[in-house]
Formats: structure tokens, sequence, C-alpha cells
């Protein structure tokens, strides 16, 4: 019963850094119609900034939000001057240009700061916590990530529900041509939404970055069960995101521990079948119908 | 193969008889002879060229045909049908451990290895195609692509039959007598492959023109005015991803001979986002799209590699740079020819012709 548990709370605090990169994968999803597969790549670069900044001495938070920045900075970037000019054309043309940025930057990333693995400080202790004399798989910085992540959700939700600026957002994703008469600069809100979508994977490749280490192409493996937890909750639904990247996460956990660790990733893909058989666009998706 | 002969045909009734074609320019008229004649004269081209090339470049060259027939499946599924795939390169893997298994296990001879290949990968994409005739766009790729990062632990899940992480050895088989006694594994291997692209092609080529290929393109441009017109959307599409899948399954059989082994490293993710990248740069649709793309995978990184050696850094930087340089290209391949680089060969054909034509 203790393994229940265990595995339980480690798919909880696997879960939410999944959540994130598919709530990264679904802010950019349901303005442009593009899957951005080059997010594991901007997650990691963000996450060797942060590095490099902690190996100058610089404190642990200054380095993460840094990170965040540089994170947004390169999303709205990337959506300004490489994915504008091919997001009029086949979506098709959109997902390889994004595959390309993700080579690039990996690559790039292994240029600048070698491909070998390395240690990713993480602050806070790893070591499970103790109740009672019995220890918890979950640590210290796994609160952090509870923690972090439920923030993060907020002010997205006030940002979008609450502000003005949400709404525009909103607005330029369902509706571009009645935005566009209203006034709203349709073009500077796509850059906005993939800044912030970026930002939520720089989080994520900071949260993930101490448990799976830091070289060029971490994030793959977060990124493809990221990307299968946007699709379960429909992808264009930030709950669904939260939701599916839990999903995820706990049934990864209980099939990797019950079943064996080599099974994972067959195991996203049976529960994938098995979600869209039932619901063949997610579970949260608004679309029920498709369009005639 | 006759249905769909007969389909391409021009009804005769609606032409003029004087302009019907007469013997032989009749005969060549017909798509299939044609096809045929064409890959015949290729066939013996190559087998002319590969006599002045070095080993290095004919087992450089024997890596295009593989990953050219798995292109064509992909590109006949994607852009001839509209279903996107990032699974092929699962697919491939079951045709190259479909192959080596049975070269391990029983004495098949060659062409019934590559058969099977084909075929238990057919059974399985038309399996696939069930789950996939219900998902569209961005949920078919995040399924299969589920699928490419899936299949190959199954490997490494069951070693004693699928050998592990090392993988299985895979026997090049030995070229026949009547090549000539200096004939290599390599040559022979290479000449296969030839005649296989060109089955394929030819067999590709034919079934885009019939029925089946119009039902394809229907499903893709418009699945409610298809399903009007009674044509079954999902068994068009359970159809597509089959064949799509055979080719895959060929192309993987041939992957692993030309590699000498199958390991579960050869068919990573990586495989199957290069497949959908060299497919889309090529010419997303087209049979002559594949050529290129597969010509782009296997040259483009190597030359990279040469580029990048040039600059004389230390080996972990230059093969970091060789894959940045890669990925550079895709992006900007992309952005200056969003048709692929068979759309530019088409326009700049077109453009030729009008030039022709205008002093006339």
């Amino acid at each position: 019963m203790r393994n229940f548990w265990n595995f339980l709370l480690i798919g909880v605090s696997n879960g939410l850094v999944y959540s994130l990169v598919a709530l990264g994968i679904v802010l950019i999803y349901r303005s442009t119609r593009v899957i951005n597969f080059a997010l594991a790549a901007m997650a990691t670069f963000s996450t060797f900034i942060a590095a490099s900044l902690i190996d100058r001495n610089v404190p642990y938070f200054v380095a993460f939000l840094a990170a965040i920045v540089f994170g947004f900075l390169l999303g709205a970037a990337t959506e300004r001057f490489v994915m504008r000019p091919v997001e009029s054309k086949s979506p098709l043309n959109a997902v390889i240009v994004a595959i390309g940025m993700l080579i690039f930057l990996e690559a790039m990333a292994g240029v600048i700061w070698g491909a070998k693995l390395r240690n990713f400080p993480s602050h806070f202790s790893l070591i499970g916590l103790k109740i009672g004399g019995a220890r918890l798989a979950i640590s210290n910085f796994d609160l952090f990530i509870v923690t972090v992540v439920v923030v993060l959700l907020l002010a997205l939700l006030v940002l979008f529900r609450y502000t003005k600026l949400g709404l525009m957002m909103r607005a330029s994703a369902f509706a571009p041509e009645v935005a566009r008469l209203l006034g709203v600069r349709v073009g500077r809100m796509l850059t906005l939404g993939w800044g912030l979508a970026c930002a939520a994977g720089a989080v994520a490749g900071l949260l993930a970055a101490p448990k799976v280490f830091l070289f060029p192409n971490n994030m793959d493996g977060v990124l493809i069960f990221g990307f299968t937890a946007a699709i379960i909750g429909g992808l264009d639904s930030p709950v669904g995101a939260l939701v599916g990247g839990l999903l995820t996460g706990v049934a990864l956990s209980f099939i990797g521990g019950y079943l064996g660790s080599d099974l994972e990733n067959v195991g996203a893909f049976v529960i994938l079948v098995v979600v869209l058989m039932a619901r063949p666009e997610g579970i949260f998706s608004s679309m029920s119908a498709r369009r005639v | 193969m006759e249905e769909s002969m007969v389909e391409a045909k021009p009804e005769p009734k609606q032409l003029p008889a004087a302009k019907q074609p007469q013997g032989l320019r009749r005969l060549f008229g017909q798509p299939l002879v044609r096809n045929i004649i064409v890959g015949v004269v290729a066939l013996v081209l190559f087998y002319l060229l590969i006599g002045h090339l070095s080993q290095y470049r004919i087992y450089q060259l024997s890596q295009v045909g593989p990953y050219l027939i798995a292109l064509v499946g992909l590109s006949v599924l994607t852009g001839q049908n509209g279903q996107i795939s990032l699974g092929h390169g699962a697919l491939m893997a079951i045709g190259a451990w479909t192959l080596t298994l049975m070269q391990l296990h029983t004495k098949s001879p060659l062409w019934l290895m590559l058969i099977a290949s084909a075929l238990v990968t057919m059974v399985f994409g038309a399996l696939l195609g069930l789950v996939a005739a219900r998902l569209r766009g961005p949920y078919l790729a995040g399924a299969t692509l589920a699928l490419a990062l899936g299949l190959p632990d199954i490997t490494t899940r069951y070693q004693s039959v699928f050998g592990g992480y090392q993988g299985l050895e895979v026997n090049q088989p030995n070229a026949p007598s009547f090549l000539g006694a200096t004939a290599t594994p390599t040559e022979w291997l290479a000449i296969i492959e030839m005649i296989c692209v060109v089955v394929v092609m030819i067999l590709f080529a034919n079934l885009l023109r019939s029925r089946v290929g119009r039902k394809f393109r229907a499903v893709r441009d418009d699945e409610i005015a298809t399903q009007v017109s009674g044509i079954s959307v999902p068994r068009t599409q359970v159809l597509a991803f089959a064949l799509s899948a055979a080719a895959a399954g060929l192309g993987g059989g041939l992957f692993a001979l030309v590699s000498g082994n199958v390991s579960p490293g050869g068919y990573t993710v990586v495989l199957s986002i290069s497949l959908l990248a060299a497919m889309v740069i090529g010419g997303s649709g087209t049979l002559a799209g594949a050529v290129w793309g597969s010509l782009i995978m296997v040259y483009v990184p190597g030359w990279a590699t040469t580029l990048s050696q040039k600059l004389s850094l230390n080996q972990s930087v230059s093969a970091n740079l060789a894959l940045a340089i890669y990925g550079f290209l895709l992006v900007a391949i992309i952005m200056v020819a969003p048709v692929g680089v068979q759309g530019i060969v088409r326009l700049v054909i077109f453009k030729m012709r009008n030039l022709r034509k205008e002093p006339g």
C-alpha cells in the first residue's frame, strides 16, 4: 500500500511538469494551430542559461527568473521572425519549421555548453520527506514544483479571465478577423502568446532538470509526454492540459512502478489510444463536432 | 492492377478517330507501359553507374533506397490521403525485425523475406489505420509519435527475442554468380534496392492514377463530400495506412540489410521525425519528392559534417554544429520553398516550356 501512495505522489509531481509542457503546447496550438515541437529545445536552452548563471554565483531564484524571461523572449522572437512567415501556409510546413528549430536549438546548446550530462541544482532537497518514521517518495523539491505550477496556473487564469489583455489574447485566438476589426493587434497577441507558452516551457525545463539531468535533448521525452497530456486534455483547453498532465503522470508512474520502467513509453501510446478511441478530440475539447 | 489500367486509359469513344495514336506510340502512351520502360532504363543506368563508383560511394548510395521506399509510403499517406504520421520510423522497425528474425530462424530466400517485411508491416499498418481513421491532424500526429517512442522499447523488454539494446546481426546476401566473380555484397545490395525502388515506384505511380488514388485524394480534399458520394472514408483511410505501412516495412527490411544489424537505437523518434521532414522538403504527395527527400536525408547531414569538420573544432562541437546546420537548413528550405524541392523543379520545367512556346 505504501508503494501505491508513493507511485501516486511521484506521478503527481511528474504530471505537473507534463502539465506545464502541455500548457505551452495548448497556448500555442489554440492561437496559431501549430504544434510547437521546438518547446523542448526552448526549455532546455533556458535551463542552460540558468545553469551558467548559477555557475557564476548568481542566486538560484534570480537565475530561475532570468531563464523564464529568456524563454519568453526566445518564444516571442521565434513567433515573430520564424513562424510568422510560414503560419499562413500549410500547417505541415509550420510543424517542420518547428522541428527544424528543435534540432537547431538543441544542437546550438550542445555547441555552446557541450553535450555532456550535467547536474542542475535543485535548491530544495531531493531527499524524500519523513512522516512518522516512513520516508515518502516526495521531497521538498516536489512541494516546490506543486507551488510553482499552482501559482503559474492561477496567474494565467487571472490573465485570461480578468484582464483586458487576456480578453484580447482570447479574441485573437478564437476569432482573429473580428478581433482585428475591433482594433486588437492580433499579430502582437500571437507573439505574446508564444512568449508566454515558451516561458511556461522554460519553467518546465527548470523543474524537470534536477530529475532528468541537463543535456541538449534532455526535454525530448518530457515533451512527448507533455504532448500526450495536451492531446488527452483536448488541445485547446488549459484546464485539459492540467488534468491531462496529471493523468499522464500518474498513469505512467503506476505503469513504471508496477510493470517496469521500460514500459512507460509503450504505456503512453496505449493511454493515448484508449482515451482517443473514446474521445477522438480529447477529454476537455470544446470542438464537439467537426466543421462541415 | 488490371482495373487501374482500364481506369487510367481515356475513354476511346470521346476522342476523334484521327488523333488516336497508332502502334508503338499508342502502347507507349499507356502510363503503366511508360512507367515500366522508364523503370527498366533507370535500372540499367544505375547498374552502369555503380560500375564507376567506389565501394564507399555505393554503400552511401545504398542508404538512399530504404529511405526512398519509406518516403514513398509516407508521401502517399500524408500528401495524397491527408493523414499525418510521425510513426513511420516505428513501421520501418517492424519491417526490419521481421526480416532479421526470418533470416535468423528460417532459411527463406531474400525475396520472400522482403515481401514478408512488407506484408507483416502492412497488417500492423492496417490495425494502426483503424485507430487513425478516427483521429485528425494533431491528434493523429500525437498518437503516431507515441508509437514511435514506445515501439523500440518492446525490443529491450523482450531481449531474448529481439536482442535488447545491442540488437541482432543481419547477414548481407552474397552476390549471385551471374554478376561476375568480382561483384561484392555491397554492389548486389545496391542492385536489389534499385529493383525494389523501381517496383514500388511503378506500383504506387499506377495506384495513384487509378480509382484508388482518386479516392485517396477525395478523402484528403473533402471527407464529407466523399462520404456523400458513396465512398467509405474510414475504409479508404485504413487502406492508405496499410499500403503506406507496406512500403515503410519494405524500406525497413532493406534498411536492416544495409546496416548489417537492427537495434532500437536505429529506429528512434528521430528517424520518424526526419522522415516527415524529408517528405515535406522533397515535396509532399509526389513520388519524385520522395527521391529528393531521401537524397537529402542521406547526403545533407554528410555535407554538414564535412563543412563543420573544416572549421577544425573539437569532436563534440563539430558534431553538434553539423546538426545545427541541418536544423537551420530545414527551416530555411521551408521558408524559401514552401512547396518543397519538387515544387521548385515543376515550376522551372513549367517556365522553360512557356519560354519555348513563346517564340513560335
